[in-house]
């Protein structure tokens, strides 16, 4: 069981292991560089968009001649930025990362269910990020239709496109292996006396998330190949009849229906928003509880609330595509059951404030994180409603309202709450502590900045600028009076930038630093902090494995002599 | 330390971990085949003038490759039985029926895809959107067949040294790989009547 019974080289240990926490510190440092590239590139868009035709600093020579960022690259950047953050930056650390540390370890498992599926996994997605990222040095750059990749726009684009759907169809087979193993791992491999209902909300989270990755992501995998098809072999899938591009007719068979790549894609990607959210949840639910030193508000009531979500995200996914021309009556249904999905969220969002009601909080830098996530992810919510009615949605529908829309759920949503978690995490991971000072500079500093970035965008797209616009809006009129907004946006985005510089301060000193040996600093009461070292052993996690008698956040239990009470506490 | 339930079920899910591997991957794989079969309902209902099958496709040779397709699982399942019976010799005779049959399947659909290229003018996925949704989804289930074969011939040959070491294991194994078989066998009983019939 000790880690020394046989001896590991370098590459067996930290390289191609099979070790549940080894993937997820692959996992999470590959997804926080590719979620710094991404933010790279919208720091380059974001100069463009306030100063049009002038030459970008310090990354110009790399872009175009005179160091300007050409209109056709301003795409290819937007549809890359939009990937990457998704498919290679939040999903794979939520997911990927935390999922694969957290879960074997909360529900008391020594591993997860198929460690070398895990490491296939994780290699899968690693090649699957790196092909697409290549798509940047071929012909015509890399992909350049959007994250949404719309026919026939991406059917005529150039190669970049052809790369992105390889890269695509990578990314979707390791997000199928790896939901298979956590589903199996929080089935199979629960300790005994760890019932459903005594689950952290972390591991209910994983696992639904799990369940929408398996089942959602297959559909656009088939319109992922029928798009190759279509790019590759010459098929007219999604090519309508008699189409005209730049003045010449095009020679397929036609017969296609432009319609289909988007219901197949939305299928996917409505879900894939709850994919984003979900994990999110789960980590300040942890968080949360811990920090008020009280049991979350509405357990059960946040469980069943999550499922519901989850099965609602199904049915959804046309409220992306009210301007399509869908009839009054499919347009009914899909508006009601978007403010049917609504009320799960609220549910989840008001047990979480619940929570802290009474309290008495700690504020230290996870608890900001988390606290943080409530307000703005609040916000992202909020403004989906107008989004959700088509009669709002037409006057909205692909202005900069959506961009903001989305970003707070997003931006200031989950990647706060991934923060919260690195932060909350860090030293189970390390055994070392991480600066409350320099964490607390990254809070405020991100707070501040994210919303200076994303607030004008709701200004902005009310007042009807569209989004996908190289030159910011210039060229129109009724985006004359909101257009300096583009500054205040562009400064906030490299404030951001640089407010990031804490958190990587942060870690490389953290990391530098001595070990405390405290095997549970926050006093919390999950399998991972009270059973554990820290870090928690190689192989096996556990010197004995725990068995659970009690819920997940009994915290100030009267009658007991600390404020919190370990699961696996004897009764 | 082993991870528990890699070969006995667990109590209250009655599962080993790799049968419910299975199940969950045949969900998605569930998914994928529905997501073509609904894009192939909306590009036909989307155009006035549809083919019929026999217009381009050869019913006779598909009937054929249905039937091998059909014996291949029950032999899938006789090679399974035959191991929880301890027969390992009868295992082998039905695995190597269970691989015939699925090389039978290549072979006739070699001849299929070999004469509509060879068909004068030339039926190619590009030439309509049938032709093209036929393509892609016998292709992608031949990619499963192929797929299958690797894995039926692994634990025909060197994968089957299992059966001396823990036999209850390759047991499971076989179940397992059954599981998958049948959904690629169920899968070609829906694309044969709505690819070749309606």
């Amino acid at each position: 069981m000790s880690t020394d019974q046989y001896k590991q080289s370098f590459w067996t240990k930290y390289i191609w292991s099979t070790d549940h926490k080894i993937i997820g510190i692959q996992y999470g440092i590959t997804s926080l560089v590719w979620l710094l590239f991404g933010f790279g590139l919208m720091m380059i868009m974001r100069y463009q968009l306030a100063y049009p035709d002038t030459p970008v600093p310090i990354v110009g020579a790399l872009l175009g001649e005179g160091g300007l960022l050409p209109p056709e690259m301003y795409n290819s950047l937007g549809a890359m930025h939009g990937t990457i953050m998704i498919f290679l930056g939040v999903v794979p650390l939520a997911f990927g990362a935390f999922g694969n540390y957290f879960v074997p370890l909360q529900i008391g498992a020594i591993d997860m269910a198929f460690p070398k599926l895990n490491a296939a996994s994780y290699w899968t997605y690693f090649a699957g990020s790196v092909i697409m990222a290549t798509g940047f040095f071929v012909p015509g750059g890399a992909a350049n239709s959007g994250w949404t990749s719309y026919p026939p726009l991406s059917e005529i684009a150039t190669m970049g496109q052809t790369v992105w759907l390889i890269g695509m169809v990578m990314l979707i087979t390791s997000s199928l292996l790896g939901s298979v193993n956590i589903l199996v791992t929080v089935i199979q491999l629960r300790t005994d006396g760890l019932t459903w209902m005594r689950l952290p909300i972390f591991v209910w989270t994983q696992f639904i998330t799990a369940f929408l990755l398996l089942l959602a992501f297959p559909p656009l995998e088939a319109a992922g190949v029928l798009q190759l098809m279509d790019r590759v072999v010459g098929t007219s899938f999604f090519m309508p009849s008699g189409l005209v591009v730049t003045g010449e007719v095009m020679t397929n068979a036609g017969g296609g229906s432009p319609l289909l790549w988007q219901h197949l894609f939305w299928f996917l990607a409505h879900p894939e928003v709850y994919v984003l959210i979900l994990p999110a949840f789960g980590i300040v639910a942890e968080i949360i509880a811990n920090n008020t030193r009280k049991p979350l508000a509405g357990y059960k009531a946040l469980v069943y609330a999550m499922v519901f979500l989850a099965f609602m995200s199904f049915i959804v996914w046309a409220h992306h595509m009210y301007i399509t021309g869908m009839g009054t009556s499919i347009g009914a249904f899909f508006q009601t059951t978007t403010m049917i999905i609504s009320i799960p969220s609220v549910v989840i969002l008001t047990a979480l404030l619940l929570s802290l009601w009474g309290g008495s909080i700690r504020f230290n830098t996870p608890m900001l994180f988390a606290l943080g996530f409530i307000p703005m992810f609040g916000i992202g919510g909020l403004t989906g409603l107008p989004l959700g009615l088509a009669a709002a949605d037409i006057h909205l529908h692909d202005t900069y309202y959506v961009i903001g829309h989305f970003h707070y759920v997003v931006a200031p949503g989950t990647i706060f709450a991934l923060f919260a978690g690195i932060y909350y995490w860090f030293p189970k991971i390390t055994g070392k502590r991480t600066n409350e000072l320099l964490g607390k500079l990254h809070f405020f500093f991100s707070l501040i900045f994210m919303n200076g970035v994303f607030m004008p965008m709701f200004i902005q797209g009310l007042a009807g600028v569209s989004r996908r616009l190289a030159d910011g809006g210039q060229t129109y009129a009724h985006a004359a009076d909101v257009i300096y907004l583009n500054e205040v946006m562009s400064y906030s985005a490299w404030l951001l930038g640089l407010a990031q510089i804490f958190f990587i301060i942060n870690m490389v000193i953290s990391l530098f630093g001595k070990k405390t040996g405290e095997k549970n600093p926050w006093d919390a009461t999950t399998l991972e902090w009270t059973d554990t070292t820290s870090p928690p052993l190689g192989h096996g996690n556990f010197e004995i494995v725990p068995k659970v008698y009690r819920g997940p956040y009994e915290y100030s239990v009267p009658g007991e002599k600390q404020d919190f009470t370990p699961q696996s506490k004897k009764v | 330390m082993d991870i528990p339930y890699t070969v006995k079920n667990r109590p209250d899910t009655g599962l080993y971990n790799g049968k419910l591997g299975v199940w969950l991957f045949l969900a998605s794989e569930v998914m994928l085949f529905g997501g073509l079969f609904s894009a192939y309902i909306f590009l036909r209902t989307g155009v006035d003038d549809w083919p019929a099958g026999t217009e381009y496709l050869d019913v006779p040779l598909a009937t054929l490759n249905t039937l091998f397709l059909i014996s291949s699982s029950v032999t899938m399942v006789m090679s399974w039985a035959s191991l929880k019976l301890n027969d390992f010799k009868k295992y082998k005779l039905y695995t190597l029926i269970t691989l015939l049959f699925a090389f039978g399947f290549l072979v006739i659909k070699y001849f299929e895809y070999s004469a509509k290229f060879a068909h004068n003018p030339p039926y190619l996925p590009s030439t309509n959107n049938f032709l093209g949704i036929y393509f892609t989804m016998t292709g992608l289930h031949v990619l499963h067949i192929i797929g299958g074969i690797l894995v039926i011939g692994y634990f025909y040959g060197p994968g089957s040294k299992m059966w001396n070491s823990d036999p209850e294991r390759f047991t499971n194994r076989i179940e397992i790989v059954g599981l998958y078989w049948h959904f690629v066998d169920l899968v070609w009983i829906f694309l044969f009547p709505v690819l070749y019939l309606l």
